[in-house]
């Protein structure tokens, strides 16, 4: 058979004849036409992703295991990351949505632990569309069909519209979960003489091929693609997480892998390429679903809820009987040996023999080209003054409070359970998420989630759209008080085959590292998604962030929307910032357009340090960092969920739109207590602070700007 | 012998079906005037070994009654046939 | 008060209820196996949790009522033992047919999860001596089929017998049906058997007996039931 036929190029076949020293199988063909696929072998971005910066006091387990580890003391970690789900939730949206929740959650329990949380980042197209609402509903049923039935609470997530998602909605899945370092398992562990057991389901078609087919753009009639969808079973599970837990607590196995992506030979060959260790597995002992089934077919099958385990034979006739008390199917189908081979039998014959390492991680690296894009100067370019002042600034903070990507999202989140596992302080809905996270007989602590994305800004700048995202986490989280331990991150983006594409996702990715490494937060895991086009559209350059930060008890955190009659209300950061690629400029004139800041570490710094400061010695009631719509959308959340207007007078100090609407940098929104200004003030001196007026009342009044009462504001947020 | 057997469950008329409203407004929506009423069920198939079709259709009819059909709200019907190896 | 929170394959808030029960008791609160014989000797009080015992397939709570545990369950009631189910343990009630009636998908046809006030209706119950006569509380939802029904005339009987104790309400304590989350009939969330011993509520008080999450009218659930054992009963 052809290497084409597979997906491989000549040179990544020239590869495997050479390192091979003969022709591969066909069975050999296929595994390495989707192991060495982009969605499995990131053979386009490992150079980009090592710009991260990795290291940091609280990382336990950087980048290369099924998720990062932070530490939360006494002995206790935190496991997260965020993977995407695109190409099948576009062909079938509600089991698309469904397996990328239960996938995410197989990482974290891979790793030893708990799912304690989840968060999901959709970007959709046109939200006036059929199509657009028809792969809405289906994708927030399937978050929502799976993630309540199997009992992990979602606390939060990120909802964003633009016509570029239309034809390739984006489904990125976030599970974060809670583990002993003791416990954290490894899946370079493995010794050899020991048992290779899968657990859980049985093995059907799902999928087959679906890694490959997550780097092939979408053609142009998706019902051709349908059969490779996988099907969720939210109840298996959950039975799944309860045995692997109760298999874990009773160390009964070595080590674990979940099944994703090119299911078994996936994760038995990652555990014996980091363990070192030669493997030896039997196909015709794989439980299967279907009749007929090939060995490439049962080796690629990616059917859910199935785990491998590597278990000491001692230990067998134990995990065979908690296997049986929760009615899994628990099968021992291999072994690892020390020989350093790879081997797969079917009907009594190696039909696989390779080395381990080489299956993998060895997928010769694509060099793309890379090109500044042609038309980068006309994205760039913004004159403000070219942009009439308009006449009625409240009639544009209504229209941004009506706009999808700002409105109020509950009527989504309310279709999720947010409270089981009763640690859920604060859910969904504000700029972040706080769960509590019990340690054990020691204090709990508490964890804040902030996750963000800006398309808009990644394409006029891709640079500084990069850095923006992940310094929105790390401002939001530094408001409420919280001190961040680490990101996981998603990079959504089109084909890399583009130069121009190349070089908005090098510039991103950069972007992003240069904000981890000015604010000394470390990714610990992630994931990437190419690929994302049809002939018609390209998705927008979309890194989605998610970063999560510690608090030791709630005294020092600081919440939003608690504004009362007589605080003080204050901006601290720049008043001066840009309307490049903000909401405003795009809902109200439809261009997107303009540069926007560049980042700026020593601001960035002080910003941070002196906002933790504020939220540690409680000199403020309310805070909300600024983000999307600028100062003005802030103000009109914290008076609407306040229930309470205030009173603005002040000089402002450039055009009001671009004050009032700009976007970018490190700001806040404060609102602090006569007796705490004193302490307030001293806190920010040294500092740019704006004294913006006083809360009061049930008109948002904006002297010189704007006058709308709080029903007027609600009117036109509320779906 | 081998049969299996068909239970089409469907609500009792007189309870509330809320989804075959919802289907019903969204094929009116849908263009389809002609439409007067709409209901929504479950088909079960059972495959099973039972000696004569009699004693299957009793078996059928045991399993609906101690699992299948809620009777407070639910009804059913079943049908039989012989199915081969 | 002793205890026990039966887990079936599925079930979702069964550690949320043992926490918060712990928490209030002070001390171990049972956990039973769907698939054991019997209850641990002088249980009081056993729950059936929240979740998707089953994964809610064929019916929500079908198959976890006939569990081999529930014959115990069915004879602790018999013999006056306290028996609460909570969200999906109410749906496993109305299976297992020691409450009436059954719940049927929201009229929104979603799952909603959302803070929920009620009015409580019955003060003399064991699960509700400590309320006040149509007091209004708060305790979450979280379902997807939470519509109380039962044919109008035995919906009548139920009232006449007095057995709706839960009813969800405005804050201001109207129980017109738009105050009702998911469309239940008379706005019925909770009701209990004749007896007066079984309770089955859609809300989740374990969900309301935590100061660090917010509600705290959850532990009037508890307090009511530790009051009803003290008293000898």
């Amino acid at each position: 058979m052809d290497f084409r036929t597979v997906g491989l190029t000549e040179n990544e076949y020239k590869t495997i004849l050479r390192e091979l020293g003969r022709t591969p199988n066909e069975t050999e063909l296929r595994l390495f036409g989707v192991m060495w696929s982009e969605h499995c072998s990131y053979k386009s971005t490992r150079p980009l992703l090592r710009l991260f910066p990795i290291e940091g006091r609280a990382v336990v387990q950087g980048p290369g295991e099924n998720a990062g580890v932070v530490d939360l003391g006494e002995g206790f970690g935190l496991a997260f990351k965020v993977e995407s789900h695109n190409h099948p939730s576009a062909v079938e949206p509600y089991q698309g949505a469904a397996t990328g929740v239960g996938g995410i959650i197989r990482d974290i329990l891979a790793m030893g632990a708990r799912p304690v949380a989840s968060m999901d980042g959709l970007f959709f197209g046109d939200p006036e569309l059929r199509k657009t609402k028809v792969l809405r509903q289906g994708i927030v049923a399937g978050i929502g069909g799976y993630g309540n039935a199997v009992g992990v609470p979602t606390v939060g997530g990120k909802t964003v519209y633009d016509e570029a998602y239309t034809e390739n909605p984006l489904v990125n899945a976030f599970c974060a979960g809670v583990v002993r370092l003791e416990d954290i398992v490894r899946s370079d562990t493995a010794q050899p003489g020991r048992l290779v057991v899968l657990l859980g389901a049985k093995t059907g078609r799902d999928g087959i091929a679906g890694a490959a087919f997550a780097s092939v753009e979408l053609a142009e009639d998706t019902s051709a693609s349908r059969p490779q969808v996988q099907i969720g079973d939210p109840f298996a599970e959950k039975i799944l997480i309860e045995c692997c837990l109760e298999l874990l607590e009773k160390r009964l196995i070595d080590s674990m892998q979940d099944m994703g992506a090119a299911g078994i030979i996936s994760s038995s060959s990652e555990i014996a390429a980091k363990s070192g260790v030669g493997m030896t597995l039997d196909l015709d002992r794989v439980p299967l679903r279907e009749k007929g089934m090939t060995p490439w077919e049962i080796a690629l099958s990616e059917s859910q809820e199935r785990m491998l385990l590597i278990v000491n034979p001692d230990r067998m006739e134990q995990v065979l009987q908690v296997a049986a008390k929760w009615t899994l199917d628990c099968t021992v189908f291999g072994e690892t040996t020390g020989d350093g081979r790879f081997v797969m039998k079917a009907g009594g014959t190696a039909v696989v023999d390779l080395p381990p390492a080489f299956i993998g991680g060895n997928a010769p690296i694509i060099h793309w080209l890379s090109r500044e894009p042609r038309d980068l100067e006309k994205r760039q370019r913004l004159e403000v003054e070219e942009l009439s002042p308009p006449k009625d600034l409240g009639a544009v903070l209504r229209s941004l409070l009506k706009d999808p990507n700002l409105g109020s999202k509950t009527w989504i989140s309310e279709q999720y359970d947010s409270m089981v596992q009763t640690n859920t302080v604060i859910g969904p809905g504000g700029p972040v998420s706080l769960l509590r996270v019990l340690r054990g007989d020691r204090s709990p602590v508490f964890i804040a989630f902030s996750m963000e994305a800006d398309p808009w800004k990644c394409h006029t700048d891709p640079r500084g759209g990069g850095a923006e995202t992940v310094a929105r986490t790390l401002r939001s989280l530094s408001v409420c008080g919280a001190e961040p331990l680490g990101w996981t991150n998603c990079l959504n983006f089109p084909s890399p085959q583009d130069p121009e594409v190349f070089w908005e996702m090098r510039e991103c990715v950069q972007g992003m590292a240069d904000a981890a490494r000015g604010l000394s937060c470390p990714v610990v895991s992630g994931n990437v998604s190419l690929y994302n086009e049809t002939p018609q559209k390209k998705i927008l350059p979309t890194p989605l962030v998610v970063t999560a930060g510690l608090l030791s008890d709630l005294d020092g955190f600081l919440p939003w929307s608690r504004w009362r009659e007589g605080d003080h209300l204050f901006l601290a950061g720049m008043p001066n910032t840009a309307l490049g690629a903000s909401r405003y400029l795009l809902r109200t004139f439809g261009l997107l357009q303009g540069k926007i800041l560049p980042f700026d570490a020593g601001a960035e710094q002080d910003f941070t340090a002196r906002a933790r400061r504020t939220a540690k010695e409680r000199a403020a009631r309310s805070a909300r960092s600024l983000a999307g719509g600028g100062l003005a959308v802030a103000l009109a959340k914290e008076a609407m969920e306040s229930g309470i207007g205030a009173r603005l007078d002040v000089q402002i100090p450039t055009r009001p739109d671009v004050f009032l609407f700009g976007e970018g940098g490190p700001r806040a929104l404060y609102a602090v207590p006569p007796a705490s200004l004193p302490l307030f003030r001293s806190i920010w001196r040294g500092s740019p602070l704006t004294e913006l007026g006083v809360a009061t009342g049930n008109i948002l009044d904006v002297k010189r700007g704007f006058s709308l009462s709080l029903a007027e504001l609600r009117d036109s947020w509320r779906r | 012998m081998r049969h299996r057997a068909e239970i089409v469950v469907t609500l009792k008329s007189g309870v509330l079906d809320i989804q075959g409203k919802a289907v019903f407004q969204s094929l009116q929506q849908l263009g389809y005037g002609e439409l007067e009423d709409v209901r929504v069920g479950k088909v079960v198939h059972l495959l099973l070994d039972a000696p004569t079709p009699e004693k299957a259709r009793e078996l059928a009819r045991g399993m609906c009654e101690d699992l299948l059909v809620n009777g407070l709200i639910e009804e059913y019907r079943i049908s039989l046939e012989a199915a081969e190896r | 008060m002793n205890v026990s929170v039966v887990v079936f394959p599925g079930s979702n808030c069964d550690q949320d209820a043992v926490r918060a029960l712990a928490s209030f008791s002070g001390r171990p609160v049972a956990q039973v196996w769907h698939g054991d014989p019997a209850l641990p000797a002088a249980t009081d009080l056993v729950i059936l949790p929240g979740g998707f015992s089953y994964g809610d397939y064929l019916r929500t709570g079908a198959m976890a009522a006939r569990s081999p545990i529930m014959e115990a369950v069915r004879r602790h009631a018999y013999e006056g033992g306290l028996v609460l189910g909570i969200c999906n343990g109410f749906q496993i009630l109305t299976e297992a047919r020691l409450l009436p009636g059954t719940l049927l998908p929201n009229k929104t046809l979603t799952f909603v999860c959302k803070p929920c006030t009620l009015r409580v209706e019955r003060t003399d119950t064991p699960f509700t001596g400590a309320f006040r006569p149509n007091q209004v509380v708060q305790f979450p939802i979280a379902h997807h089929e939470g519509l109380f029904y039962l044919p109008e005339k035995e919906l009548d009987e139920l009232e006449q017998r007095g057995q709706v104790v839960f009813r969800y309400a405005s804050p201001e304590g109207s129980v017109a049906p738009e105050a009702s989350p998911n469309g239940s009939l008379r706005n019925i969330a909770g009701i209990v058997n004749e007896r007066g011993n079984v309770l089955g509520l859609m809300p989740h008080p374990e969900r309301a007996s935590d100061p660090v999450l917010g509600e705290r009218d959850g532990l009037l659930v508890w307090q009511s039931v530790a009051g009803w054992i003290e008293g000898g009963h």
